[in-house]
């Protein structure tokens, strides 16, 4: 099949970065907007194509399918081991284009509204052309490699649009932050890559995914502090798809990077970027699965779950509106990272893995429509700060409606999508794990009351006097409000267990009205729903009107809401280890003996040899008889001893 | 071949020659003495080509024509030295070694 195409996804917005980028002061902002958002209709083409193409034309061969890969050799370290760069094609690569080539359509529409008149615009479109390139090209990665090129490249798009306001000290301190930490979590990634480079002699996906394959078959041949190496590696490569995805303990950037434009928190820190980690462990699945029984995947879903209910406590006690929001993408993270945890490999085991990349699919639908929407808000009240808000339901019925659909497809209510893909998770998990299987629970519930809490604080509540009279949106703002609206409701209705999959072969999910009304576990169903509901109202008591309770509530949990509201004092500790420890400790004696013993010996072998010079030069004083002096005796004394030596 | 003359007085005279030239480069004052000096160390090796070629190989011319050859050498030399010394003089109204030495360190 040919596929060579797809490569003009991820090239467009690279051209479209490049045009913008270099003619910057050149191109009128109203230009510089169309021609973001053309590139990006042309790349939103292509994909879909090619997702029609692959899933109901060519993909499918013997029920399974297939993984289409073309590619070049790019780099060659031994005769066996090389760099490739290409296009991979298999279902959860096609699914990743549909996702970030929707949701980066969107925000390009809203971008075009919300950041009008603003003096950077055209850079703006820029970094979003740039963004939408790696992650276009980390998505259709063939090897390890590969998607490590690409993984920096969309760290480094988030760095610079964290820092859009570069005037702001915290846009800036938060950029950093971000790259520092995604950093240092990659590092672990790379070494990883390294391991996996060194031991199976290969860093193809192909070849490592290989159930029959040697990378999988012989893992047991090396092993290191009771651990297989290769168990290592996958953990090491899960630190760095941890970073990127916000888990637990590298999740202090995440709600830092809400400094950046809001359109910019809806499609790297909620929809795209984010979801790294998750699709490269989902990448490596069959490793993580069949490697010394899947003890990686444990940690996966460990991580996974606490990283969840984590972030769940913190959210409900933020009031910053986009930090809720952060919180809650690091929860739902979470939720993805603890499916494929407790996934099996092939057939109905292979629920989890499925789950987790249709959780993927309608999180990145509702949670870039809840962005965009606080956007919105924000965009209305010039305030990111729940105090500020309330009773915006009678100034801004769009935002409100598709705010609302967003946060009830998030609470797991039927039948938006996040119902149907939760609920496959739920199930994943009472069939692998009880105890993930409660905190999953748990973190319905919470969910759905820190949602609400949201929505209820933005749009009801007290009706806050505002200074001018906050106004709907522009059409270029809530025209993608309303499509995403769209895909919220609808996503959960493809059939997307038969679509992606472990193995390729499509599952009867549980929830896939289309084939099977009957298979749906309606008591596991049941339960969601109820916990669910009981968030939602819990909420609608508290912060429908205005009223003490929340406050009171609050006060009864004393020192364990004041330690949630202060996201349990991370970036202390983290500020601690790194300042007072790492800071003091350590780097301080190294940088004092770089500065006295190595650049010492350096400069005191120049320093010598300047001393030594001085003293000497004196011998070349320029008179001509002295040096003709020097040259006669030295040959008078060669010759005595040239003689002497011939004499004898 | 010169009756009565060895080939060992020629060579000691000059020696003397050759070693008078060098003191006279390392101990003048005067550009133009350095010059002479030069002279002199070129003309004793001349005399040592044509009396070695004449004492030791009668048969043979090379060193009588390279000999000629030295002083065509030597007379080009002492015209190029001449006029650096002149323009020098020019310069700094001076043909002293003394005066020479701010080219230095």
């Amino acid at each position: 099949m040919d596929i060579s195409y797809t490569i003009l996804i991820p090239v467009i917005p690279f051209v479209v970065f490049l045009l913008l980028g270099i003619f910057n002061k050149k191109i009128k902002p109203a230009v510089s907007g169309y021609i973001g958002v053309g590139g990006l209709v042309a790349s939103g083409i292509l994909s879909v194509y090619t997702a029609y193409q692959y899933f109901f034309v060519y993909g499918k061969v013997d029920g399974v399918y297939q993984t289409f890969v073309q590619k070049t050799v790019w780099m060659n370290f031994t005769d066996t081991l090389a760099i490739d760069m290409g296009i991979l094609i298999d279902p959860i690569s096609v699914m990743m284009l549909i996702v970030v080539s929707i949701v980066s359509l969107m925000v390009h529409i809203y971008s075009r509204g919300y950041m009008k008149g603003d003096e950077g615009y055209t850079k703006f479109f820029a970094f979003l052309g740039l963004f939408s390139f790696s992650i276009f090209g980390l998505v259709l990665a063939t090897n390890l490699f590969q998607i490590y090129i690409f993984w920096e490249l969309v760290g480094v798009s988030s760095y610079l649009l964290i820092g859009y306001y570069y005037t702001k000290t915290s846009a800036v301190a938060a950029a950093k932050k971000a790259f520092i930490v995604t950093r240092f979590a990659d590092l672990g990634f790379l070494i990883g890559i390294l391991i996996i480079g060194y031991y199976t002699g290969t860093f193809d996906f192909v070849t490592l995914n290989n159930p029959e394959g040697s990378a999988i078959m012989n893992w047991a041949s090396s092993s290191f502090m009771g651990l297989s190496v290769i168990t290592w590696a996958l953990i090491l490569i899960f630190m760095g798809g941890a970073g990127k995805s916000a888990m637990f303990p590298l999740h202090i950037w995440l709600p830092d990077a809400m400094e950046g434009p809001t359109p910019v928190s809806a499609l790297i820190h909620a929809a795209t970027m984010v979801v790294a980690g998750v699709y490269l462990v989902a990448r490596l699945f069959p490793m993580y699965y069949f490697v010394e029984d899947g003890f990686a995947l444990n940690i996966v879903a460990y991580v996974g779950a606490f990283s969840s209910l984590f972030a769940a406590v913190i959210a409900i006690t933020q009031t910053d509106i986009k930090r809720v929001l952060a919180f809650s993408t690091m929860s739902q993270l979470g939720y993805m990272m603890l499916s494929l945890g407790v996934s099996g490999y092939d057939g109905h085991e292979g629920l989890g893995y499925m789950a987790s990349m249709f959780h993927l699919f309608t999180h990145a639908m509702f949670k870039a429509l809840l962005f965009l929407g606080a956007g919105s808000v924000i965009h209305a009240v010039h305030s990111n700060y729940l105090k500020d808000m309330g009773g915006l339901r009678k100034y801004m019925p769009i935002t409100n409606i598709t705010f609302l659909i967003a946060a009830l497809a998030i609470a797991g209510v039927p039948p938006f999508a996040g119902f149907f893909s939760k609920d496959e998770i739920l199930v994943a998990a009472f069939e692998h794990n009880k105890l993930i299987y409660g905190v999953g629970i748990l973190v319905a519930g919470l969910t759905a009351f820190y949602m609400f809490r949201l929505y209820f604080g933005i749009f009801w509540g007290k009706d806050t006097k505002y200074n001018h009279t906050p106004h709907e949106s522009p059409l270029s703002m809530t025209f993608p409000l309303m499509i995403l609206a769209f895909f919220t409701i609808t996503a959960g209705f493809i059939p997307f267990s038969e679509l992606v999959t472990a193995d390729g072969a499509g599952i009867h999910g549980h929830m896939s009205f289309l084939t099977s009304l009957e298979a749906i576990h309606w008591d596991m169903a049941a339960i969601a729903i109820t916990v669910g509901a009981i968030g939602i109202i819990l909420a609608y008591i508290f912060y429908k009107k205005e009223n003490d309770l929340a406050d009171r509530f609050s006060k009864a949990f004393g020192v364990f809401y004041i330690w949630a509201s202060n996201k349990f004092y991370f970036d202390e500790i983290y500020m601690f280890v790194t300042k007072k420890i790492l800071f003091n400790r350590v780097s301080a004696p190294i940088a004092k003996f770089d500065k006295k013993i190595v650049d010492g010996t350096m400069e005191g072998i120049g320093n010598k040899t300047v001393v030594i010079s001085e003293k000497i030069k004196g011998m070349q004083s320029g008179k001509v008889q002295d040096y003709a002096f020097g040259f006669i005796a030295g040959v008078v004394i060669i010759a005595l001893v040239f003689i002497y030596l011939w004499t004898n | 071949m010169i009756a009565g003359i060895s080939i060992y007085e020629i060579l000691t005279l000059t020696s003397i020659l050759f070693f008078i030239g060098v003191y006279g480069f390392i101990t003048r004052k005067n550009l133009i003495s350095i010059l002479m000096s030069v002279e002199l160390i070129l003309n004793a090796s001349v005399v040592n080509f044509v009396i070695i070629n004449k004492y030791l190989f009668p048969d043979a011319l090379q060193g009588v024509f390279v000999s000629i050859f030295i002083i065509a050498v030597a007379a080009a030399e002492t015209a190029l030295a001449v006029a650096i010394i002149i323009n020098l003089y020019r310069q700094i109204a001076s043909v002293e070694v003394k005066d020479t030495e701010t080219m230095k360190y």
